[in-house]
């Protein structure tokens, strides 16, 4: 047991820490708010290796576990970053899982194609709104027990949402099949588990970093003659706040280390930090905007940039309410629940 | 990151799974439920397994339970509802003698407390000073080698099965609150106590202790003369991850579970069908795998020989914060039935969902409270300047 970043996880997250610095700053992220993606930024990650760092190195990949993916996805949510990691890695290593000697994994790796998964079952529905689903070129979804893949749809329209992302109404009548049956279908909600763990460490770094926020605030902010944040009705908030986020942490690093190893609840625990992390993201950034007074949803002010984040990147996964009925049909089917 | 457990971390859980389902039986569960927080039968096996023993650091001469090893336990033993309150108080306070105390107290304290034979309750809190701790003022004088006291506490739980208290008092009313405050291990039968029930909402019985003109030995002072907030950081050292409270939802969520699973709404549908009762179980148990989170950070914490203090003021915060919350929504979904009071006829498992009700609140308010953790929390991680 060793909670803290090891030495050589903390050389990872130092590089990585230099490469958001220099490429994901508030600015930056900023000038990206119309389509929601930053090009130039995607350019330099990929030449960090970022892309395909957690790929099999038979595939081109870096050969790195999802802890590293962790790594960035924390540094993704505290620097609310314009660049499709998650989905992309994801999506990927689903593809590198099915087939290995797929021709488009090395593009992948280079981070030249972008990937993502369609987080909804296709059914019948011809489309369905993708997490970077108008930058991505390789779109993985489930359609009854089989997996498929609708590629060059960088056609679709970016939708103008919440939170800025770049998701589309992608097409998927043209889709090709690239995988069925059972086998397929559990690596499909493997990568779908992925995508809720790493997703639950990029809110917990969002929520810390709104955290952060809004005590920078409250320590230079006078009313009344004194600093708001010497007032305990502030300080409790704060308080409530980053010890939420701080649970958050431990949890979505459990679910990672879970899905690492394989273990028999990952999949649940993986739920469980997802759900967790999008309320204590939500509740620090909403908190923090509003001891900002005013100024919290002046758009001049980064607060309102990660409230708006933390609700909608969460929200591309579909009504929470229903994964909440997903991880209780997964835990009162088994004796032992608590 | 590595949240394995070490193998012999691993062992030990199995181990005290086994013991739990050995000897914490029906009778010892349920004789807790009748204001007495403490079973004595169950706390001696512990101390014969050697784990109150293993729990004193082996630096002053205990165990060696690691503190891996010792947050496994107490998980366990919350997870299944066990009486630990005694465990903690005698492993403080052998932790806290043997560290700093005098040879009288060493010898006539740490065998019996660490083979569960004898109970030290907690004298900190005054009618006039609880959170505020260290404005006590029940006074300690001395004559010459003998120290006469004069004062009352409150929630002196377990004093009227415990043989000594472990005793705050103010010797020097003349400097900052902090530095005239001195400790002793007094014992209970000494003439001038008086131990009175104090009842609770949540069928506890604590008390309320009253000292008058009580005379006792120098050989019973714990501590330097006004260094008796040094006693005080130090049980609060040795508090940590001993003292419990990282668990109270699991059994009222089992039970609450249990219930829905055969109970009926009335609409003549089961309760554990319904989309709203499914998804606060679910948050629930979200709820105690946070705990877990918190819990396994402090024992990790502890295992490096960090002294944290913000994560167990986080840690509290939560898991009490939340087990009350999951306490009103279970009452609530098992409807009026919910409020059959424990032991009633036909109350829902029993009436375990009336009693965890009753009791929540009070974990949100002992062992410092919801406002002071984030009080705490506040200064000590974010920085904001101190307001008291």
């Amino acid at each position: 047991m060793y909670l803290r970043l090891s030495p050589d996880e903390e050389s990872i997250n130092d590089i990585f820490v230099s490469f958001f610095d220099a490429e994901c700053s508030i600015e930056q992220v900023r000038n990206a708010e119309e389509s929601g993606f930053d090009i130039t930024a995607w350019e330099r990650f990929i030449e960090t290796g970022g892309p395909g760092m957690c790929l099999p190195e038979s595939c081109g990949g870096g050969g790195a576990d999802l802890t590293t993916a962790a790594i960035v996805a924390n540094l993704l949510g505290t620097y609310v970053a314009p660049i499709p990691f998650i989905e992309h890695v994801v999506a990927a290593r689903l593809l590198a899982s099915l087939d290995e000697s797929n021709a488009n994994l090395p593009l992948l790796a280079t981070g030249e194609m972008i990937a993502s998964l369609a987080l909804q079952s296709l059914h019948d529905s011809t489309s369905a709104i993708v997490p970077a689903g108008a930058i991505a070129n390789y779109i993985i979804g489930l359609r009854g027990e089989e997996i498929v893949v609708a590629e060059n749809t960088t056609g679709a329209s970016p939708l103008r949402n919440t939170a800025n992302l770049p998701i589309a109404r992608n097409n998927f009548d043209d889709a090709i099949v690239i995988a069925s049956g059972e086998e397929a279908h559990n690596a499909y909600l493997r990568a779908k588990s992925e995508w809720k763990a790493l997703m639950a460490v990029a809110l917990t770094g969002l929520g810390r970093k709104a955290v952060d926020i809004g005590v920078g605030y409250a320590k230079e902010r006078y009313q009344f003659g004194v600093l708001i944040g010497s007032f305990q009705g502030i300080q409790h908030g704060f308080a409530t706040s980053i010890t939420n986020v701080e649970g958050s942490h431990f949890l979505s690093s459990r679910a990672i280390a879970a899905l690492e190893e394989g273990a028999d609840n990952s999949a649940q625990l993986a739920g469980m930090a997802f759900l967790f992390a999008s309320e204590a993201a939500l509740d620090a950034a909403a908190t923090s905007l509003q001891y900002h007074g005013g100024y919290g949803f002046a758009e001049e002010y980064d607060i309102q940039l990660y409230y708006r984040r933390a609700k909608g990147w969460p929200l591309q996964l579909g009504d929470p309410g229903l994964e909440y009925q997903h991880i209780a049909n997964l835990c009162l089917s088994k004796e032992g629940v608590v | 990151m590595d949240w394995s457990f070490p193998p012999e971390a691993e062992e030990f859980r199995n181990e005290v799974k086994a013991f739990i389902a050995e000897h914490l039986t029906e009778d010892v569960i349920s004789s807790t439920h009748d204001g007495t927080i403490h079973n004595w039968e169950f706390h001696q096996k512990i101390a014969e397994r050697g784990w109150l023993g293993g729990a004193v650091p082996s630096e002053l001469g205990g165990g060696g339970k690691s503190a891996i090893e010792m947050a496994v336990m107490i998980e366990e033993l919350q997870l299944a509802g066990a009486p630990i309150d005694g465990m903690g108080v005698a492993i403080v306070v052998a932790s806290v003698v043997l560290e700093l105390g005098n040879d009288h107290l060493k010898e006539t304290l740490v065998p019996k407390l660490l083979s569960g034979e004898t109970l030290v309750s907690f004298g900190y809190t005054e009618p006039d000073s609880g959170s505020d701790v260290a404005a006590a003022q029940t006074r300690a004088v001395r004559d010459g080698n003998e120290w006469v006291i004069n004062g009352q506490k409150m929630w002196t739980t377990m004093a009227h099965i415990a043989d000594y208290v472990l005793l705050l008092t103010r010797t020097n009313p003349d400097v900052p609150k902090h530095k005239g405050l001195t400790f002793f291990i007094v014992p209970l039968n000494a003439e001038g106590i008086e131990i009175q029930p104090v009842h609770t909402m949540g069928t506890e019985r604590s008390n309320a202790t009253f000292y008058d003109d009580v005379r006792i030995g120098d050989e019973w002072r714990i501590g330097e003369v006004d260094g008796g907030w040094e006693i005080m950081k130090a049980a609060l050292k040795y508090e940590r991850g001993i003292a419990g409270g990282q668990f109270p939802s699991p059994p009222l969520i089992d039970a609450f579970i249990e219930y829905a699973q055969s109970a009926t709404s009335p609409d003549g549908s089961s309760i554990i069908d319904n989309p709203v009762v499914r998804e606060r179980i679910v948050r629930a148990l979200i709820d105690v795998e946070v705990c877990r989170g918190f819990a396994y950070n402090t024992a990790f914490l502890a295992s490096e020989g960090v002294m944290f203090g913000v994560e167990g003021s986080m840690t509290k915060l939560f898991a009490s914060e939340s087990y009350k919350k999951h306490s009103k929504w279970f009452i609530d979904m098992a409807g009026a039935d919910g409020l059959l009071y424990l032991g009633e006829e036909d109350a829902p498992v029993g009436g375990l969902i009336d009693e965890h009700f009753r009791h929540a609140p009070v974990t949100t308010i002992y062992g410092g409270t919801s406002e002071i953790s984030r009080n705490l929390i506040a200064e000590g991680l974010l920085g904001l300047p101190r307001t008291r």
